[in-house]
Parts: structure tokens; C-alpha cells; sequence
């Protein structure tokens, strides 16, 4: 049908109108992210500076003002593709139990005599009994700690699974268990990223889980993708060990269940600590930096209620002993206890600036990552290059489509004039659309406007064409229009249905720029079937109920 | 006056030399794979990991001075192309260095970077790095396998649309024209050795919804031919329907091909890989779709009386009637 009835116009009209409105405000890019910066700078409550006054001024608030976000390749900035070492926490969490596991039997001292820890796998607590033929009564003991996994997926399951091997009592997480820990690490491997990277303050980080053990990065603005890795990756592990003995000699051997720690101020001098830590630093809430009582930058501390009780009591039995404050595997001070310290509170002190105090601070209050990274990916695009490539795709863009409008009016024209109109709506449209959604544009993904600035007026030719056929076997004008029209259809469905699923794959499977190429190439093919099938008919609609022609020529 | 690309009534016989089109395509299809099999793709770090520096400066750049820069830093195999491009300015000289993969899961170290970044400095201070980009070898890895995993997907799903809407020959006849197009992208990209990463496989699912849109339109248009001419031998339907459909499907390359060499010339060296394979996909999607989809479909027939039905009408495949019911 040739006629629209009034609705139908209203809703087709209000569209495109609407597209349009959603569109605008890429036309003025910078002016409405200064814009939205200010906006957002004020409502977390910085003070209204004049420039933010006219930043915000600078674009009217009533006006639409989301903007297509610009990738990595187009900014500039950084990504990374990191790894977990979820495995790394498997062995935390059965140093945590130690203490538990030691106390139990020690209990039973008088059945199973007397126990000592064994080196072993990083994923396994080992323990020897002096009297092996009482394993059986030492595994019951040790099962009786286990606790029910606290996850979805594990309902019924334990935590650990305890077998005897040799005369000796292993401890390993069970299944369930370590599922549940993975995801644990992998949120609390999120969430540190994310609170790290929002202290720089960089605008739209992308801070995604990808599969199992996996962590994207993306922060556009940032120098380089070491810059980010340095940012994330400092550790800030915070740990507090007896100390052994001090030795000269880095490669001294440290016996059993001890370890070699250099100091951080004095070469050469080195530690040797206990390996199981009496609290570590994932037991702060809080960090402040402050001065000690010379005068000298430090940093305060204090422990949750476990945290501080466990402190609490190492120190009051050990006053007199060392206690080596560890900060990523290096000792920070070690003083000697003076007197029990209740409360939970402490100070760390060493030789710092205060920009020293003030950063590890900082990290600590963030907390330490749970487990250490590989990075498989890193790619840093400086943001000259990416303003190279929007200039080079803007210019490319405006000649493909000066060319196409040309090339479409010689063909066909007014017919070639009204596919125009819809042209430029659909280009519109698109951009509405990704505002809209806040999708991602990249280089790729201008690619796919350009192409879909070719492919559109595929429609229209379609139709265009059908109508010249129809006007052949004359039936009038109206009628070779309508025809036209109807027949063209199921070749228009069937073509961009055909491309639409290449692009939804693309989309499934693909990622990043390939995946911001699919998502212009789909909302393409969407926004030209409509301009193509509604907004042209309408136009023609509009101009044949308002010139009556008599013959018509496409 | 209208421009008019072809003219109103075509009558040409296409497969008059239909042997010969197939033939020719077949070779070609055997060549690619050949040079597939002999010379490679020449990867780029997306698949075979490694790390990619680009370089600009206003010195003028000496490939040999910078190998040998790099040579001391034992990095394994490093390949030095300098980049031009008609819409650089005169001082501007990048170039794109490719270190292979080092050991170990990490994408790249930052003692690495930091070295290959010394040393060129140390022969050209004012050099700066627009872009630094590694992948570790675990994600180049199953990189390919999902690139493999869309390009075939794409084309099973395409398959079975087809069938639905269509008739199993049209599929197949499609399906052909696909992996003809597919087949001789990759062949272009291992003769011409440009660099084959991500987005070329973008590229190739693109081709892959182009050149089915030409050969949907195509089969469009023989499916209502075959309606309303049913005693008409099949040869002149598909003919028939090739010439109606000629002037659209000419059109439509050429807007499209507008374009897309806009964007090859003025869009920057960064896609220009990219869209160097859209442009050979629009070419040979459009030459398939009418010397491959349609030759294959008039080779296999298509069953055109359905009253007849010889197996209970348990055919596979939708009569055309109801297709548009």
C-alpha cells in the first residue's frame, strides 16, 4: 500500500526524529564531554570552578548529551589481558588452617603423639604423627574442621579432603572447594583492579571477568600498558612473621618451614622468618598515613576483631622477640615487641617520604591482589594514532558518502534523491543508536558505517529497480510503486537476514574492535531495512499524494 | 537522463561458457589453497603471538640501521617494514617492527619493550611509539581456533537459512559461491602477503554476508521466475533472471565499491588490510553469485513439480508456493 495511515507516519516520523536528536550531540564531541565531565565532577562534589561552570554551560542540559564511547584504537590508551594464578590462594588457605589443624591434634596428643608439618605441594598441607598406626583416629580429627562449602554449585560438599599417606596426614581443598575459592579470588582480583585503576581517576575503564580465570583491562587515556601493569600489578602484600634470625647471606639455608627475606633498606642484611604469617594484611580495615612519634612519615593501621586478637596475643607471649612487618616479600622494620598490644592497632614505620607513606597506604587499604598475574596480552595505542584514524575516517567516510549521494542521484534521480534522504537518516540513525546503547565505536567499526553506507542503498535499489520492471508492463505509476515495492521485499529480508547472522556471529564470538566492526555492521543492517522499506516509501508516499503524477521515471 | 551502468534489456547467455567459468574458478580455488599450503598466510601477533611496535620519526628511516640496532638484543626473529601511506606528511616515517614470540605464557616482558624502545632511540631520539601491541602465545592460540569456529559457523547457519527459505540446491549452490569467495581471500592474502589478523577474519564474515546478499537476490528472483514460468527449461529461467536482476546487482557493487576505496585510499594504513579484503570480496562475491551459485544450481536441477511427489512428499525443502503465503 502506497497510503500511510496516520499513525503509522507519526511513529515513522517520530523515529527518525528521534534518531536524529540521539545522534546531535556526536556532531559536537568535545563540547559535550566537557560537558558531561563537569556534570558528573560536580555531583561527586567538587567545587563549581569556572571552568566547570562553562564546560557545563557549553551544552544545554535538556538536550540528549550520551555520546558513541571511542575504543582503545581511537583514544588511545591501554588494554590487557590478564590471568589469575588462581592456585596461588590454594596455598593461603591451607597455611590459614594450619594453626587450626596444629591446635586439634595437639589435643590429642596423648593417641597420636606428637606432630610436625612436612614440606610439601604448594597444594597440600602434609603433617607427620609420631605414632603412624593412629592415623585412621588423626583423620577424624582433622576431617572434624571441615566446614561446608559455602558456594551454589557445592551444596553438601566440604571444604577439604583429608587421606593418610605413608603415616602422614594430607590435606587438600576439596573440588567444590576450590571452585568456590577461584571465584572468590577472581571477584576480589576485580574488584581491587577496579578500585586501583579508579584512583588515577581515568575515564570509562573496562574492568571485565572473561572466562574462568580471566581479567580484561582496557583504560582508555592512560600512557601505556606498562604504566597499567605497574599500577595493578604492585602486589602491596602485607604480612607480619616471627623472625628466626638475621643472616648476612641471602642464600643461607633457612630449615624447614622458613624462608629468606632481604631487608628493604640495608643491603645485605637479611631475615629469616617463619613461613606461616601471625596476621597478614587482607586482616586490615584501615590504612592511614600518619608520623611516628619523632616526627617521621609512617603508616597507621588496624586489624579486624580476628586480625587483633591473633595480634594481640602473639604479642603479649613473645615480648622480647623480633617481628618482621613483610611488604611484598621484602621486611620493612622488624621491631622488638615491647609490651602486649591490644586493640588491634599498630604503625609501621621505616624510612619513608611522605609520598612513600601516603601510596602504601593506598595499596593497602585496597588491599593485596589474592594471587599473581600473567599478562597474555597488553597493547598500548597512543592517542595520536588513534586521532590519525578518526580524521582519516571521517574524511573517507564524508567522501564515500558525497560519492554514493552523487552516484545515487545520477541514477535514479529524484527516486535517487529521496534513497538520499534515507541515507543520511540512516547514518543518523546509527549513531543514535550506538549513543543510545553506549556501544563502543573503533576503526573497524567505522568500517562497517562505510559499508554500510555502500551496502544501504542496496534496498532502495532493490525496490528502484523492481519499480522501472513494473512501470514496463504499465499499470500506472501508484500501482508500479506498489508492486514494486511488494516484490522487492522478500529479496530485502532474505539478503540482510543472510548478513545479519554474520554479524551476530562476528558479535558472539568476536572481540573487541572485531566485535565493535559486528555491532555497527548489525544496527547497519536494522537502520537500513527500516529507512529503506518505511522512510523512502513515506517520502515517495508523501511527494506522489502531493504531485499526482501522471508517468513517473526512477 | 539517467546514468545507467547496464543497459535496460540484457539478454546475455551465462553459461554459454559455463564449463569454462566453473573451470577457471575451480582452478583458481586449487591455486589458493596451493600457495595456501606453500607460501602461508603471513600471520599477524593475533595468531602467532609476538609483539608489534609501530615507530614514527622525522629522520628518514633506515630498515638495515635498525636491524642492526636490534640485532644485539637476540630477539629472535624480528621483521622491519617501513609503512607508507599517500597521506602522511613529508617528516612523518613509521614503520612497523615484529618481534616473534618470546619464551614462556607472558605476552611480553617489560625489560623487552623497554630494551627494543632504547635501542632505537639511541639511533634516533626524536623516535616516538604510537603503538605497542603484544600476544602471549596461550591467546593466539585460541584466537585462530575462534576465528575458524566463526567462519564456519557463519556458513552453517547461512546453509541451513537458505534451505529453509529456499530449496537444498540453492544452499548448496550458495554454500559454494561462499567458500569460493572465502577459498580465494585467503589465496590473495598469501600472494600478496599482506598481514592476515583479527580483522581480516571480520573481513571474511563480511564477505560472507555480502556475497550471499548478492546470491539471495539472485535466487530471489529465480524462485518467482520458476513460479510463473513452469514449463520454461530451468537454463532460460536462471538466465532470465540473472539479466532482471543484472542492473541491481552492478549497482549495488558499485556503491558499495565507492565506498569502499574511499576508505582504502584516504582511511589510513592502520585497516587498510582491511578493507583491501572487503573490496576483493565485493568483486568476487559478485562474480560468484551468478558464474558459481547459479552454474552449480542449474548442474544439480531443481525439482519443479510438486504434484508429483516420488517419495510421499517427504522431499526436503519448502514448496515455493508456500513461501510467501
Amino acid at each position: 500500500m502506497l497510503q500511510f495511515s496516520i499513525w503509522k507516519k507519526i511513529v515513522i516520523i517520530g523515529l527518525c526524529l528521534l534518531g536524529v536528536a540521539l545522534a546531535m550531540p556526536n556532531a559536537f564531541y568535545t563540547k559535550v564531554e566537557q560537558h558531561n565531565d563537569a556534570v558528573i565532577e560536580v555531583a561527586t562534589g567538587l567545587t563549581e570552578t569556572p571552568e566547570r561552570k562553562a564546560a557545563i554551560a557549553g551544552w544545554p542540559t535538556w538536550l540528549p548529551s550520551n555520546l558513541v564511547n571511542l575504543g582503545l584504537d581511537l583514544r588511545g590508551g591501554a588494554h590487557l589481558l590478564a590471568e589469575v594464578k588462581v592456585e596461588e590462594v590454594y596455598a593461603t588457605r591451607l597455611d590459614g588452617m594450619w594453626g587450626e589443624i596444629r591446635d586439634a591434634l595437639r589435643q590429642e596428643r596423648a593417641t597420636i603423639g606428637t606432630i610436625r608439618r612436612q614440606d610439601s605441594g604448594a597444594d597440600e598441607l602434609r603433617v607427620r604423627i609420631s605414632k603412624p598406626d593412629q592415623i585412621a583416629k588423626a583423620i577424624e580429627i582433622v576431617q572434624a574442621l571441615a566446614r561446608p562449602v559455602v558456594s551454589l554449585t557445592g551444596v553438601g560438599a566440604t571444604d577439604i579432603s583429608v587421606s593418610g599417606e605413608n603415616g602422614e596426614i594430607v590435606v587438600r581443598l576439596s573440588e567444590p572447594e576450590k571452585i568456590a575459592t577461584d571465584d572468590r579470588t577472581m571477584r576480589q582480583s576485580l574488584e581491587i583492579i577496579r578500585r586501583r585503576v579508579d584512583e588515577v581517576g581515568t575515564r570509562e575503564p573496562t574492568i571485565q571477568r572473561q572466562g574462568e580465570r580471566r581479567i580484561l583491562i582496557q583504560v582508555p587515556g592512560i600512557g601505556s600498558a606498562e604504566e597499567l601493569k605497574s599500577l595493578i600489578g604492585t602486589t602491596a602484600k602485607l604480612t607480619f612473621h616471627p623472625v628466626v634470625r638475621t643472616t648476612s647471606d641471602g642464600d643461607a639455608s633457612p630449615g624447614a618451614r622458613n624462608f629468606v627475606v632481604p631487608d628493604l633498606e640495608e643491603d645485605g642484611l637479611f631475615y629469616i622468618l617463619e613461613q606461616s604469617p601471625v596476621v597478614t594484611g587482607e586482616e586490615l580495615v584501615d590504612a592511614q598515613p600518619s608520623f611516628d612519634q619523632n616526627g617521621r612519615p609512617a603508616v597507621s593501621f588496624r586489624f579486624n576483631p580476628t586480625g587483633g586478637r591473633k595480634f594481640g596475643q602473639y604479642t603479649a607471649d613473645n615480648i622480647g622477640s623480633p617481628f618482621a612487618i613483610v611488604l611484598d616479600n621484602e621486611v620493612i622494620s622488624a621491631p622488638v615487641i615491647q609490651s602486649h598490644i591490644s586493640g588491634g592497632s599498630g604503625i609501621i614505620t621505616g624510612r619513608f617520604t611522605v609520598e612513600d607513606s601516603t601510596e602504601l597506604a593506598i595499596l593497602l587499604r585496597a588491599g593485596a591482589l589474592p594471587a599473581g598475574m600473567t599478562f597474555l596480552e597488553e597493547r598500548t595505542i597512543g592517542p595520536e594514532l588513534g586521532q590519525d584514524s578518526i580524521d582519516a575516517g571521517k574524511i573517507a567516510t564524508m567522501i564515500a558518502f558525497g560519492a554514493v549521494l552523487v552516484f545515487m542521484v545520477l541514477s535514479y534521480g529524484l527516486f535517487g534523491l529521496f534513497a538520499n534522504v534515507a541515507l543520511i537518516l540512516n547514518v543518523a540513525l546509527i549513531f543514535g543508536l550506538l549513543s543510545m546503547i553506549g556501544a563502543t565505536l573503533t576503526l573497524p567499526g567505522i568500517a562497517g558505517i562505510v559499508l554500510t553506507i555502500g551496502m544501504a542503498v542496496d534496498a532502495n535499489v532493490l525496490v528502484f529497480e523492481r519499480i522501472r520492471e513494473e512501470l514496463k508492463t504499465a499499470k500506472g505509476p501508484a500501482r508500479a510503486i506498489e508492486l514494486g515495492y511488494e516484490k522487492a521485499i522478500s529479496a530485502i529480508v532474505d539478503a540482510n537476514v543472510t548478513t545479519f547472522i554474520a554479524a551476530v556471529i562476528l558479535f558472539a564470538i568476536g572481540s573487541g574492535p572485531v566485535r565493535g566492526f559486528s555491532i555497527t555492521l548489525g544496527l547497519g543492517i536494522l537502520t537500513s531495512v527500516f529507512t529503506a522499506i518505511w522512510v523512502t516509501r513515506l517520502i515517495v508516499s508523501i511527494w506522489f499524494e502531493w504531485r499526482r503524477p501522471r508517468h513517473i521515471e526512477v | 537522463m539517467r546514468l545507467k551502468l547496464v543497459p535496460a534489456n540484457t539478454k546475455f547467455d551465462y553459461f554459454r561458457l559455463s564449463l569454462f567459468t566453473l573451470g577457471a574458478s575451480g582452478l583458481a580455488m586449487v591455486l589458493a589453497i596451493v600457495m595456501f599450503f606453500i607460501v602461508g598466510l603471513n600471520y599477524g601477533i593475533d595468531f602467532r603471538g609476538g609483539t608489534t611496535i609501530r615507530t614514527e620519526s622525522t629522520q628518514t628511516v633506515d630498515v638495515g640501521a635498525y636491524r642492526d640496532a636490534l640485532a644485539p638484543l637476540s630477539l629472535g626473529d624480528v621483521s622491519i617494514t617501513e609503512v607508507f601511506d599517500p597521506n602522511f606528511p613529508d617528516d612523518k616515517n613509521v614503520t612497523q617492527i615484529r618481534i616473534e614470540q618470546q619464551e614462556g605464557d607472558e605476552a611480553v616482558t617489560s625489560d623487552t619493550i623497554g630494551a627494543v624502545k632504547a635501542a632505537l632511540q639511541a639511533l634516533d631520539s626524536n623516535m616516538s611509539f604510537p603503538s605497542v601491541e603484544s600476544v602471549g602465545p596461550k591467546v593466539s592460540g585460541e584466537l585462530i581456533q575462534t576465528a575458524v569456529l566463526a567462519v564456519f559457523l557463519a556458513i552453517g547457519a547461512v546453509l541451513f537459512y537458505i534451505w529453509l527459505r529456499f530449496e537444498w540446491q540453492f544452499s548448496v549452490g550458495a554454500v559454494a559461491a561462499l567458500v569460493h569467495d572465502v577459498v580465494l581471500t585467503i589465496g590473495i592474502f598469501s600472494v600478496l602477503q599482506i598481514k592476515f589478523d583479527l580483522a581480516i577474519i571480520a573481513a571474511i564474515l563480511t564477505i560472507v554476508g555480502y556475497s550471499l546478499n548478492d546470491t539471495v537476490v539472485v535466487f530471489d528472483r529465480v524462485r518467482e521466475n520458476l513460479r510463473k514460468f513452469k514449463t520454461t527449461d530451468l537454463k532460460d529461467v536462471l538466465n532470465m533472471s540473472i539479466n532482471e536482476t543484472l542492473s541491481r546487482t552492478v549497482m549495488t557493487s558499485v556503491t558499495t565499491l565507492i565506498a569502499l576505496i574511499s576508505l582504502f585510499i584516504l582511511g589510513g594504513d592502520v585497516i587498510r588490510g582491511f578493507v583491501f579484503a572487503m573490496i576483493w570480496g565485493v568483486v568476487v562475491g559478485t562474480y560468484s553469485s551468478v558464474f558459481v551459485a547459479s552454474a552449480i544450481l542449474l548442474r544439480l536441477g531443481v525439482k519443479r513439480d510438486w504434484t508429483k511427489s516420488d517419495n510421499g512428499g517427504g522431499a526436503a525443502g519448502t514448496q515455493y508456493a508456500n513461501i510467501d503465503a
